[in-house]
């Protein structure tokens, strides 16, 4: 389940020893303190409504489903899948914005599913969100200033108007806008410019851990180039964890230290970039590699990619045993019948969910095979 | 791939101006381009560059207390710019699918999908409102929608961001429009899905000859489906041609930095990538000359920060598009 070294490493690596749990950590976890963000057996579901007037539950949607996932201290982890495959829940469920309903997270070594409201709170100044939608995100009776201090009125982090201003100017500044841009309205903005309000807002509250989900899809290319320089600039001044969610696989594969690749609400593969980028070990994170376009006219005309076929399922109607076996060029017996667990393969801390590298896993039970009724 | 009777699209010296608290903004600055019967355009271009800006004011969706457009943009011989509006809702509606950079904004948050789906479809057509219900399924399913019976019972917040984006999609698709205007409509698609709504309008372009206009950021795409390339900068279009000659040989400044910012499979992040130093003109305060000129790395000429360079002819062109740039610079060499 991990791919940190075991053992008592933490204070050889000079963590300061407050930051080691009283309580014992179990033999088979991790150091806490080498891990920020940790998730074990998480669970997000929705319960599945149907029919116009009455809406009733006939179902559960299983957006994230037993996700076990650690993020170190310091490092980007980049989030890659299939739309609809629960990225968007599970950075969510991490910031305890939409509510688990199973398993737990922890951040920091505190258990995020307690906290109380002042722990919420100061949850939500040491972790941050860079939302997919930049129309959405942003309220459009604010000005630019008025967004980004208000995690600074918030969090009480600079005291006096001017204090405030020059340090939204100075976040403007950062992510690539003019601070006379200031007082404007989002309506004013393209897309583009409205995403690094965005990332503006996010870092002003000087966070440990920010989650990007999609924070540069609308972005040009240069304009892409400079947030990504930011991030990782940020990321070695400021030691800042991060989670980057994106569908750019060359931007994940340049940002991230490690990625992660989800499919239908589970994580399937994880590893270090280089080895997941280039040699992957999952058939699904194959495909998705190969269907990378390329900006080379001649090149992008004659690539071969490998084409999924068969029906793209359901969260609320997932596949027993491999969830991707429904589209797997690969399947065979066990597929259906063990669910495979992540298992090492590959380079060093590389993790694949597949049994072409061994069967490993829980056995199917009889009511996990039955799809949820109908009615 | 070009057609040799009238283009199915013609924009000729496009202008919008909008009114803004510190005065106007002048925010397209004399567009002209062309889109043939089963061709593909793509616009790139710096963010806040009038992409959005552009296409909304063709389609007379800008706010009109706040936008005055000129030039001229004919659809099939018929201005759009001038036309009264009823008879450019009987236009667009069936005539032409648009798909915008917001997914939320085309979609009513209170109705589930299959409601909006079905009230498209039936809005420009005599059908019944079982079959309409049948076409949208259908519709979902070809966007890859998983399991499209039950998907048009949810709502859009029920929906993740690429789900949301391919139901736009299937609406603008709904009619077989003969032009298709897509706003960055696959950022929020993984490569797979955004494959296959690549090859769906493939096959659009193919059957009904639809002409596409393609925004976007992501020039793997470019590469995959465009037959020409247009690069705006400030408002202008700054360099256009084929999309091999843009690509390959680019020979404006900016679309150099551009394509020089990418970072690709192979690179891991040790290095920074290259950026165009500095930050985009503001529309309200363009600058004399070229508009690129207070970021360009190769000035040079006396006429860069007073004369504004026209779209001119550079090197050989090739697949029969002349490929042009509006740069005072040398003619561009490869990159
Ligand atoms: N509030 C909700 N109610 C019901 N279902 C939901 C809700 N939010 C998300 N879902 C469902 O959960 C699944 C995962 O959605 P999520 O937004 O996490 O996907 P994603 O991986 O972020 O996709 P994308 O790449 O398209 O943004 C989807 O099937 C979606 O329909
Ligand atoms: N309603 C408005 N009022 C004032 N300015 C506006 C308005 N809408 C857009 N603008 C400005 O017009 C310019 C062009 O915006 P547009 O949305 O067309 O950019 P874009 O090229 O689509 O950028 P992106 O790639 O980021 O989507 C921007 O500078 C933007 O700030
Ligand atoms: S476990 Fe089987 S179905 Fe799943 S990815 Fe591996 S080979 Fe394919
Ligand atoms: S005209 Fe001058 S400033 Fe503009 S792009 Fe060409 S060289 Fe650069
Ligand atoms: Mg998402
Ligand atoms: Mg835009």
């Amino acid at each position: 389940m991990t791919d940190l070294p075991q053992g008592p490493t933490a204070h050889a690596r000079g963590v300061p020893a407050s930051d080691v749990p009283a309580s014992p950590v179990p033999a088979s976890d991790v150091p806490v303190s080498g891990v920020l963000v940790s998730a074990r057996g998480l669970e997000v579901h929705f319960p599945v409504r149907s029919g116009n007037a009455l809406r009733r539950t006939t179902g559960l949607l299983r957006a994230v489903d037993g996700v076990d996932l650690d993020i170190h201290r310091g490092e980007t982890l980049g989030l890659v899948g299939e739309s609809g495959c629960g990225k968007s829940t599970l950075g969510n469920a991490l910031l305890r914005l939409v509510e688990p309903t199973g398993g737990t997270v922890t951040f920091d070594g505190t258990d995020v599913t307690g906290l109380d409201r002042r722990g919420l709170r100061d949850l939500r100044r040491r972790a941050g969100m860079v939302f997919q939608d930049p129309f959405a995100s942003l309220d459009p009776r604010r000005t630019v200033r008025q967004t980004v201090s208000e995690p600074l009125e918030v969090h009480g982090l600079r005291s006096g108007r001017q204090e405030r201003s020059a340090r939204v100017a100075e976040l403007l500044e950062l992510v690539g806008l003019d601070p006379a841009v200031a007082d404007r309205y989002p309506h004013e903005f393209s897309g583009g410019q409205r995403q690094r309000v965005g990332i503006a807002r996010a870092l002003a509250g000087e966070p440990d851990f920010l989650v990007c989900d999609e924070a540069i899809a609308s972005l040009d290319v240069s304009v892409q180039a400079q947030v990504l320089n930011l991030l990782r600039r940020l990321q070695r001044q400021l030691g800042l964890t991060l989670l980057f969610i994106s569908h750019d696989l060359s931007a994940v594969r340049h940002v991230s230290d490690r990625i992660a690749v989800m499919y239908l609400g589970r994580v399937v593969e994880v590893g270090p970039a280089a080895a997941v980028g280039s040699d992957p070990k999952m058939p699904y994170t194959q495909a998705l590699l190969s269907a990378v376009p390329v900006p080379h006219p001649a090149l992008e005309r004659t690539r071969q990619r490998v084409v999924l076929g068969g029906d793209v399922p359901s969260p609320a109607n997932v596949p027993s045993g491999c969830r991707f076996r429904t589209r797997c060029p690969y399947v065979f017996e066990p597929c259906p019948d063990v669910d495979p667990a992540l298992q090492p393969v590959g380079a060093p801390g590389q993790l694949a969910a597949c049994h072409l590298h061994g069967v490993v896993g829980r056995p199917v039970e009889q009511e996990d095979a039955v799809p949820a009724p109908a009615d | 791939m070009q057609s040799t009777s009238a283009p199915l699209l013609e924009v000729e010296d496009l202008r919008v101006r909008l009114r803004t608290p510190r005065g106007p903004a002048e925010v397209v600055n004399g567009l002209s381009y062309a889109v043939g019967r089963g061709e593909t355009v793509a616009v790139v271009g710096e963010s806040g560059s009038g992409k959005s800006v552009s296409v909304l004011a063709l389609l007379g969706l800008l706010p009109v207390r706040v936008a005055t457009v000129t030039g001229a943009a004919r659809l099939d011989g018929e201005d759009l710019l001038t036309m009264p509006p009823e008879r450019l809702r009987e236009v667009r509606g069936p005539g032409v699918g648009m798909v915008f950079q917001d997914p939320m904004t085309s979609l009513n948050p209170v109705l589930t999908i299959g409601r909006q789906l079905v009230e498209g479809i039936r809005a420009h057509g005599e059908v019944s409102k079982a079959a309409a219900r049948e076409r949208a399924a259908g519709l979902l399913a070809e966007v890859g929608l998983p399991d499209p019976q039950r998907a048009l019972d949810r709502y859009p917040h029920e929906l993740s961001g690429g789900m949301r984006q391919r139901v736009v999609i299937a609406i603008a698709l709904a009619h077989n429009p003969s032009l298709l205007i897509a706003d960055e409509a696959t950022t929020a698609l993984d490569v797979t899905v955004q494959a296959q709504i690549l090859d769906l309008v493939a096959g659009l372009q193919s059957e009904h000859g639809t002409g596409v206009v393609w925004i976007t950021h992501d020039l793997g795409v470019v590469a995959g489906i465009a037959d020409r390339v247009l690069v705006m900068y400030g408002g202008r279009c700054v360099e256009d041609g084929s999309v091999d000659d843009v690509l390959e040989r680019p020979a404006h400044p900016y679309t150099r930095g551009l394509l020089g910012a990418l970072p690709d499979l192979a690179s891991s992040g040790d290095g920074e990538l290259a950026t165009v130093p500095g930050v985009p003109p503001a529309p309200t305060d363009l600058p004399a000359g070229c508009v690129f000129w207070p970021r360009c790395p190769v000035r040079s000429d006396p006429r860069c920060e007073t004369e504004q360079p026209p779209l001119a002819v550079v090197g050989a062109s090739t697949g029969g598009l002349p490929h042009r740039a509006a740069t005072w610079c040398e003619e561009g060499s490869p990159r």
